[in-house]
C-alpha cells in the first residue's frame, strides 16, 4: 500500500494530552492574556475562583486583609519571606478544610516562633482563609493559569515573514480569509491556531465529524487494482483499512490487506503547517502572531 | 495432555519452592516460570520478552480469539480502564483499574472475585497493576493507600497511607516484589511535593525505608539546587516499577520532573536526582550511582520510561547494560554495574531543546527552549517523544522496541514570581509531524526499522517473543510484527484501544497472548485440529 504523505491525525495529540501525566484536563481556560501580578492586587481569576469554591466576596475582602497584615512576612503572595514561610506549600493550610487549622494560628499568633498575635476579627480570619484557599487551589490547577502579554514581536518583520519565508499567503490572505482575524481571536487563542488550526486548545475534533473548520479534512483517493477510484473525506485510515465520504455523501471502506491492495492517496490540506514547525524560529512565531493581531 | 506433563514436570524441576498454595514464592520472580507473569515486566529485566515460541511468525497468522470477558465496576462514576498489565500465578489472572482489582480464570475470564476500594477523592488516571508476595497481593489506591489482599479471597488484610493525599499526590504504580520488600512508588507534580521511593514489609505493611528523590541537608546532590528547600519541594516522582539486577543486587528506577514545572527561576542547577536513572539497594534504599539524563529539566519530561535491562555485547565484550528512550527525545545506555556513560543518540528528528551533550554524553539543555511568556516551540511535547506505555527488547534480534512522537508544543510561562509553584506554565500542542514504532539497534541507537502509523497513535506497549514476534497496537487493532523488519504478520480489531502491554504465557501446553482493551481482557491463541 501506499500513502502519498504520512499524516498525524489527532488521536496522537490527544493520546500526547493522555499521556503527560495527570494532565487529563485540557491546558487553560481562559484563552485570555492578561497581565498578571502575582499577589493580593492581580487581576480576578474568575476560573481559578470558580474551581475553588470559594466566596468572591470573602475572598475580595480576604486579599486587602492579607496583604495589610501578612504580606510584610508572608510576601504579597503568600509565598514567604524572610523568616516567615511560604503558606501556599504550607502543609497545615493544604491540610485544612474551612479554617479548622488556621484560624487559631492568625487568632493566636506563634509567639515562639516569631509569629505575633494580630488581633484581627473573626470575620477577617475567615476571609484570609477564603483567599489562601484560592492560593493553594490555583498553585495546584493549571487550567486556571492565566497568561501573561504574548504579544512581543515586531507586526512589520511578521508581515514580510507571512508573505515571504513564512509562505503563508501562498493559501491565506489579509484582506481575505483573514480579514478581521485580530478581532475574532485573543492573542494567546490566534497564536495557538495558526500554528496548528487542527488542534486548538489540546482538544481532539473528530476526523470528517464537521466540526473542523472548514476546508481542513484530509482528502483520499483510493485507487483499486481495477483501476476504479474513489475521492472523498478521509474518514479513516490505519494499517489495515480506509474509508472516506464521498462528494455525494456516501459511504466507502477499503480492505488493505490482500495481495493487490488500493493504492492510498491521502492529502492533507494542513500539511503546510506540520512542515512549517520545524522551520520556525521562536521570533517568527511572535512576529506573525503581532501582524496577524492587527488584522482588524 | 504429555506437553502438560511434560512442561509440569519440568516446571517442578526448575522450580521447587515456586508453589506455595496458589501463591508466588519471590524467587520465581528471578526466572519467570512459562506459565505465569508474576510482575508488571514479566520479569525482573524489564525487556518484556517471553521465551516462548509455540506462536510464532509461521502460524501467527491462524492465531484466533479463546475468550473475551468485560468488566464492571459499581463505584459511582468509575468507566472501567484497564491499564494494568495483568499479573499470572498459578492460572489466575490479577489485574487492576483506580480503585478495582479482579481475580479471574485464566482460561475462562471467569470473575473468581472482585475487590472494590471505598469511593475517594484521588485521581482514577490510572492503575498499572499489582505486586504478588507468596499469597498476598499489594495494590495502591487513588488515596495513597498500599493496600494488601488475599489472593484467594479477594478479602482486604491491611492497608496503610503512603503519602498524604491532599498534597495532590496520585497513586497508581505497580508495586514490585523484591525479596521481602515491597517497593512502592508515588505520582503527582500539581503542589510541588516530594517525591520518593519507599519499601513495605509484605506481612504488615510497615515502612522498611524511603528514598528521597531529591537530596536533603548535607546528602551528595544538594549541591544541584540552590537550597534544602528548593530540593524538598523538587518533586521527582516514581510512578513506573523499576527493574532489578539479582545478581548486582541492585534496583533500577527512573525518576520523574523537577517542580515547579516550567519555572526555574527557584531551582537553578542540575535538580538532581530528578529525570534520573538510578540504582538503589534494594534492602537499604541507599543510593549506589545515578545518571541524570535530563538535567535542569523545564518541560514536564519525567525519566520514569522503563530502564530495560541488556546482557549484551559491546566491542567484543559481554556487559551487564541497562537502556532507556527517555520522554526527552534520547535513547541512552548505560553500564548497570555504575551507571558509566556508554551511549546517548535521539530518537526522534525533531528534537530541538539541546545545545549538545557534555563529556558524559548529558543533554545541554538550551535555555532559549525554556517556556516563556510569549512562548517557544519545543520538540517534544511535553508528553515527551515517547510515554509510560512498555517498550521491549528482544535479545534475539538486539533491538529496542519503543512507541514514538515527533510532536511539539508552545511552552508558556505563566508564573513570573521569584518563588513560582506548582506547574507555573502551560503548553499547547502545536502538533506533530508523525508517530512511529521504531527498532533501535541498542549498540549504535542507530534506528534499525520504523514503522509510520498512517494515522498517528498514541505510544503504546510492547511485547516480544522468542517465537519472532513482536506485539503492539494502533489505534483498536492488536497487530504482531516480525520482529527483525517490521513486517506486518496478523492482526486483530478490538472493542477499543489496548490499554496496557499484552502479555503471553502457557496453559495446558498452549501458547497465549492477552491483552487489556477498555474494559475487557482478550485472550488468543493458535487452534491447531487435532492437537
Amino acid at each position: 500500500m501506499y500513502y502519498s504523505k504520512l499524516i498525524f491525525l489527532q488521536a496522537a495529540l490527544l493520546a500526547t494530552a493522555a499521556m503527560c501525566f495527570g494532565r487529563q484536563e485540557p491546558a487553560n481556560t481562559a484563552g485570555q492574556s492578561a497581565t498578571k501580578q502575582a499577589g493580593a492586587e492581580e487581576v480576578t481569576n474568575t476560573a481559578a475562583l470558580e474551581g475553588s469554591k470559594q466566596d468572591p466576596a470573602a475572598v475580595e475582602r480576604g486579599a486587602k486583609a492579607f496583604a495589610s497584615n501578612c504580606a510584610g512576612c508572608h510576601g504579597p503572595a503568600a509565598r514567604g519571606g524572610p523568616g516567615a514561610p511560604d503558606l501556599v506549600r504550607s502543609l497545615l493550610v493544604l491540610d485544612d478544610e474551612k479554617g479548622i487549622l488556621i484560624a487559631p494560628v492568625i487568632r493566636n499568633g506563634r509567639p515562639d516562633q516569631g509569629m505575633p498575635k494580630l488581633g484581627l476579627t473573626e470575620q477577617q480570619i475567615s476571609d484570609i482563609v477564603a483567599w489562601l484557599h484560592l492560593q493553594t487551589y490555583t498553585a495546584g490547577h493549571r487550567t486556571t493559569y492565566m497568561f501573561q502579554d504574548i504579544v512581543t514581536g515586531d507586526a512589520k518583520k511578521g508581515e514580510a515573514y507571512f508573505n515571504g519565508a513564512g509562505k503563508c499567503s501562498t493559501c491565506h490572505s489579509a484582506t481575505g480569509d483573514l480579514a478581521g482575524i485580530g478581532k475574532k481571536y485573543e492573542p494567546l487563542s490566534l497564536q495557538s491556531r495558526w500554528l496548528q488550526p487542527r488542534e486548538v486548545r489540546g482538544r481532539r475534533t473528530r476526523r470528517g465529524s464537521g466540526k473542523e473548520s472548514s476546508g481542513a479534512v484530509p482528502t483520499v483517493t483510493v485507487t483499486l487494482a481495477s483501476g476504479q477510484s474513489f475521492s472523498g473525506k478521509l474518514d479513516h485510515i490505519d494499517d489495515f483499512v480506509v474509508s472516506l465520504r464521498d462528494a455525494q455523501g456516501d459511504f466507502h471502506s477499503f480492505s488493505l490487506d490482500g495481495a493487490n491492495p488500493p493504492r492510498v492517496q491521502v492529502r492533507d490540506p494542513l500539511q503546510a503547517h506540520m512542515d512549517m514547525l520545524g522551520k520556525y524560529t521562536d521570533a517568527d512565531i511572535h512576529n506573525v502572531t503581532a501582524y496577524l493581531v492587527t488584522l482588524k | 495432555m504429555n506437553m502438560r506433563r511434560h512442561l509440569f514436570s519440568v516446571f517442578l524441576f526448575v522450580l521447587p519452592v515456586a508453589l506455595i498454595g496458589q501463591g508466588l514464592d519471590p524467587a520465581a520472580l528471578r526466572k519467570q516460570p512459562p506459565d505465569s507473569w508474576p510482575t508488571y515486566n514479566g520479569d525482573y529485566s524489564g525487556r518484556r520478552f517471553s521465551e516462548l515460541k509455540q506462536i510464532n511468525s509461521s502460524n501467527v497468522h491462524q492465531m484466533s480469539l479463546a475468550w473475551a470477558a468485560r468488566y464492571t465496576a459499581d463505584n459511582p462514576g468509575s468507566r472501567v480502564q484497564i491499564k494494568s498489565t495483568p499479573l499470572l500465578v498459578n492460572g489466575i489472572l490479577y489485574f487492576t483499574s483506580p480503585n478495582n482489582v479482579w481475580a479471574v480464570d485464566v482460561r475462562t475470564g471467569h470473575e473468581l472475585w472482585h475487590y472494590e476500594y471505598p469511593p475517594n477523592t484521588g485521581s482514577t488516571i490510572g492503575n498499572r497493576g499489582v505486586g504478588m508476595y507468596e499469597n498476598w497481593l499489594y495494590f495502591e489506591t487513588p488515596d495513597s493507600h498500599l493496600v494488601s489482599l488475599d489472593a484467594k479471597t479477594g478479602k482486604e488484610r491491611w492497608k496503610v497511607e503512603i503519602a498524604d493525599p491532599k498534597l495532590d499526590y496520585t497513586s497508581t504504580v505497580a508495586p514490585v516484589i523484591v525479596g521481602n520488600h515491597v517497593i512502592v512508588g508515588i505520582g503527582g507534580d500539581h503542589l510541588d511535593n516530594p517525591g520518593f521511593l519507599q519499601s513495605r514489609d509484605p506481612e504488615t505493611g510497615a515502612l522498611q525505608w524511603k528514598w528521597w528523590t531529591t537530596p536533603r541537608k548535607g546528602e551528595p546532590g544538594i549541591e544541584t539546587w540552590p537550597d534544602e528547600y528548593a530540593a524538598a519541594h523538587g518533586t521527582g516522582q516514581t510512578w513506573i516499577p523499576g527493574t532489578y539486577d539479582p545478581e548486582l543486587n541492585l534496583y533500577y528506577l527512573g525518576t520523574g520532573n523537577p517542580n515547579p514545572v516550567m519555572a526555574d527561576k527557584s531551582r537553578k542547577g542540575d535538580n538532581l536526582f530528578t529525570c534520573s536513572i538510578v540504582a538503589l539497594n534494594p534492602d537499604t534504599g541507599k543510593l549506589v550511582w545515578y545518571y541524570q539524563v535530563s538535567p535542569h529539566d523545564v518541560h514536564d519530561w519525567d525519566a520514569v520510561e522503563t530502564p530495560i535491562l541488556i546482557d549484551g555485547v559491546i566491542d567484543g565484550k559481554p556487559r551487564k547494560l541497562l537502556a532507556q528512550a527517555s520522554r526527552n527525545g534520547l535513547f541512552f545506555l548505560l553500564d548497570r554495574t555504575n551507571g558509566k556513560h556508554i551511549l546517548t543518540k535521539p530518537f526522534i528528528d525533531t528534537l530541538n531543546w539541546t545545545k549538545g551533550f557534555n563529556a558524559t554524553g548529558q543533554p545541554i539543555p538550551d535555555p532559549k527552549k525554556f517556556p516563556s511568556t510569549d512562548g517557544v516551540l519545543v520538540s517534544p511535547a511535553s508528553g515527551g517523544a515517547t510515554n509510560w506505555p512498555a517498550p521491549s527488547f528482544d535479545p534475539n534480534t538486539g533491538l529496542f522496541y519503543v512507541g514514538a512522537h515527533e510532536s511539539y508544543s508552545m511552552f508558556y510561562l505563566t508564573d513570573t514570581d521569584d518563588r513560582p509553584q506548582g506547574w507555573a506554565g502551560v503548553d499547547r500542542s502545536a502538533g506533530g509531524t508523525g508517530s512511529a514504532l521504531l527498532a533501535i539497534d541498542y549498540k549504535t541507537g542507530n534506528i534499525a526499522w520504523r514503522h509510520d502509523w498512517p494515522s498517528g497513535n498514541a505510544v503504546v506497549s510492547m511485547l516480544s517473543t522468542a517465537g519472532n514476534l513482536l506485539f503492539t497496537s494502533n489505534g483498536n487493532n492488536l497487530i504482531a510484527f516480525n520482529p527483525a523488519n517490521g513486517k506486518i504478520l496478523w492482526h486483530a480489531g478490538l472493542t477499543g484501544s489496548p490499554s496496557a502491554g499484552p502479555i503471553t504465557y502457557m496453559v495446558d501446553g498452549k501458547q497465549y497472548v492477552l491483552v487489556c482493551a477498555g474494559d475487557t481482557l482478550f485472550s488468543f491463541t493458535v487452534n491447531e485440529p487435532g492437537k
